[in-house]
């Protein structure tokens, strides 16, 4: 017993005499050990709590599915990745903060934020440090304004644009309203490009009506001027909290016009006791439909079942790819960990544009040096309160 | 037509906001305290209905009363645990201060227990839609029962006040909490008292507020808890037909002026008003003129 008791302690001792002398060489190299050490460290900002949370938890959860799956086929370059989410509960500063807690703790990219607003403010912060950043959903024209700043998701006056040419297209009305946040930069970005591109459709915008983040529970008034003005068809370029109650309330006044909406109408499904079959027929423009056939998604969607228990939405999809394009972009790059965040993001800039990404979010994504992506957009509707591809 | 639509849905709307500030100015009428938590009181009962009617699936009518019980005790507890060792404190905002951190308590209890995703309320009221004017009216029935409701309440609550002994109680306490002790009055008793009613009121509130826009989260009492407290301030703060006046006038300009100004500029008008109706009348539309003796 003894003995072995000498023989651990030897092995002990001779170890640490190793690791020190291994630490002698790396401070004798004298190289400039950068924030990194063998991991990639990829950050991660959303609302995980107050009114947008489903957005914040999809990104969340997919980010981190698609860093494992990753991590189980050996990383990137060999390297593992670290994946850290904080909170910013939709408010622009506590992005900030969180993105500031984030760098304290040696992220080198940034995945988000997902929300518009916070994701320009945070963009401030990102161009300021040089560090490579790709949105999975800040659709904001501003989000991607400075050359560090990538996105998964289409720009608002894509979305627009797409719903106006759809449902011109498509002829799925002749009387339009629409009912717009004008305190949300999301919301308005949205309403000006479809107002603008609704001239050259064959439908009217028969009203154009307003609310404010301090005025987003009664939209009697909205709806009485839609119902007044003869509306077939309720644009709502909003998100899904507000959408649940409009929905409800247009049921009250017994007025029951198709509606279509953006991305930020998914989640709608997701609000807890929700009576479903108001939202029957809801349209909207997405991205991704967890039903379609192809492996990708059917795989994603199951193992992403298995492990958070829901369906993911389209934000999920959007934060699965984002990680996938980095992943791919650094591949490019021949990213190393021990690289500084701006040595990095020039690099991962070089890359990106010249990856084609075959994702949940579209087959064959290519980005542009603006930091736009190139897909085709898609629409779904809800039929028995589950998205359907049209 | 949709003039009268508009006017009833801003009377139903105003209805809520009169509700709520009655707990406002009752409180400020007796303890000479803002309570900013009552708002919050208002998010607490609309869960505990939802709590007990959607998930446990409880009659609706026991859910209503559970919630007006919970939020009962919920006052109570929160002036005897938060204010009532403040007021005697040197400076009022100490308690002022108190009353905020309260709110958010509330909140992040809330937040804790209920998580951040909106909740879609089921509506307790099972009355049908009202048709006028072959289907160019629409009145809810929500709408109804809100106005019905609302006009029970004031009635009953200004009989209590003016008739009923702790009612005066009540009085003689917002006019003199020290003579009222030296009569034989139990100012903790009274203070107590006026917490239950503006709590239970707010339950009240909450389930109506929640059935008009079942949309539910932890920051649900919050705006409507301030408006309201702009409505007992534009009714004139204390007195108690000045919260129903002010709530009502004030669902009212905030409808029509959404109607027929602008619709982003709801708030900035109901704000304007507000400003002008001070500046004539700085108390308020009933408030008493207090002459300071110098």
């Amino acid at each position: 017993m003894k003995k072995y008791k000498k023989l651990i302690s030897f092995a002990l001792a001779s170890s640490l005499a190793v690791s020190l002398l291994a630490g002698c060489g790396k401070a004798a190299d004298g190289g400039s050990t950068s924030s990194g050490g063998d991991v990639f460290k990829i950050g991660g900002i959303g609302p995980i709590t107050g009114d947008n949370a489903e957005y914040g938890m999809a990104v969340q959860n997919a980010a981190q599915l698609a860093v494992d799956e990753i991590n189980a086929q050996g990383g990137i370059n060999g390297y593992q990745i670290e994946f850290k989410f904080e909170d910013d509960e939709t408010d622009a500063e506590k992005a900030v903060n969180a993105y500031n807690t984030l760098k304290d703790w040696g992220m080198q990219m940034l995945a988000g934020t997902v929300t518009s607003g916070c994701c320009v403010a945070v963009a401030e912060k990102t161009v300021a440090d040089n560090m490579f950043q790709i949105t999975p959903s800040g659709s904001s024209v501003d989000c991607v304004k400075h050359d560090n700043a990538f996105r998964v998701c289409f720009s608002d006056p894509n979305q627009g644009m797409a719903s106006a040419q759809y449902i011109g297209e498509n002829g799925l009305a002749s009387k339009v309203a629409v009912i717009y946040n004008s305190s949300d930069i999301y919301s308005s970005g949205i309403y000006e490009t479809f107002a603008a591109e609704a001239n050259n459709q064959p439908f009217t915008i028969v009203s154009a009506e307003a609310f404010t983040a301090d005025s987003k529970t009664d939209f009697s008034v909205q709806l009485q001027k839609a119902k007044d003005a003869g509306a077939e068809l309720i644009f709502l370029p909003i998100y899904y909290s507000e959408a649940a109650l409009i929905l409800s309330q247009s049921a009250t006044l017994n007025y029951a016009p198709s509606f279509f909406g953006c991305d930020g109408l998914d989640g709608l499904l997701g609000v807890e006791n929700f009576d479903t079959s108001l939202a029957e027929g809801v349209m909207l423009l997405t991205p991704f439909a967890a039903d379609a056939q192809d492996e990708l998604t059917q795989n994603f969607v199951k193992a992403y079942k298995e492990k958070f228990g829901n369906t993911p939405n389209q934000f999920a999809a959007d934060a699965y790819d984002a990680i996938y394009a980095i992943k791919m972009a650094a591949e490019d790059a021949k990213l190393t960990p021990d690289m500084d965040v701006s040595q990095m993001c020039e690099a991962m800039k070089a890359s990106i544009v010249k990856i084609t990404l075959n994702g949940l979010t579209g087959t064959g994504m290519t980005w542009e040096p603006s930091g736009e992506p190139n897909k085709e957009p898609k629409a779904v509707k809800i039929v028995s309160g589950a998205y359907t591809s049209m | 037509m949709s003039f009268i639509s508009y006017l009833i849905n801003g009377i139903s709307l105003g209805s809520i906001y009169a509700i709520i500030a009655l707990g406002y100015t009752m409180v400020y009428g007796i303890a000479k305290m803002l309570n900013f938590a009552h708002g919050d009181v208002i998010m607490v009962g609309a869960y505990v209905v939802f709590t007990t009617v959607s998930t446990l699936g409880l009659p609706p009518a026991l859910g209503i009363v559970l919630a007006t019980v919970a939020c009962t005790l919920l006052g109570i507890t929160i002036e005897r645990v938060a204010y009532k060792p403040l007021r005697n404190a040197v400076s009022p905002l100490a308690v002022l201060i108190t009353a905020i951190g309260v709110s958010y308590f509330l909140q992040n209890v809330a937040l804790l227990v209920f998580g951040a995703g909106t909740k879609s309320f089921t509506s307790v009221v099972p009355l049908e839609a009202l048709e006028l004017a072959g289907g160019e009216l629409v009145i809810s029935g929500v709408t109804i029962v809100t106005i019905i409701t609302g006009i029970i309440i004031m009635v009953c609550l200004t009989l209590f006040v003016n008739k009923s002994k702790a009612g005066q109680a009540m009085l003689a306490v917002s006019e003199d909490k020290g003579a009222a002790q030296l009569m034989g009055i139990n100012v903790n008793g009274t203070i107590a008292l006026t917490f239950a009613i503006g709590s239970a009121l707010a339950a009240v509130a909450g389930l109506l507020l929640c059935s008009a826009y079942p949309s539910l989260t932890p920051y649900t009492g919050a705006m409507p808890g301030i408006k309201a407290f702009v409505a007992a301030v534009f009714g004139g703060i204390g007195s108690i037909p000045g919260a129903m006046i002010g709530g009502i006038l004030l669902g009212i300009i905030e409808i029509l002026g959404k109607a027929y100004i602008s619709s982003q500029m709801a708030d900035a008008i109901v704000f304007a008003v507000l400003i002008v109706v001070l500046l004539v009348k700085p108390t308020g539309i009933l408030g008493k003129n207090i002459q300071e003796k110098v």
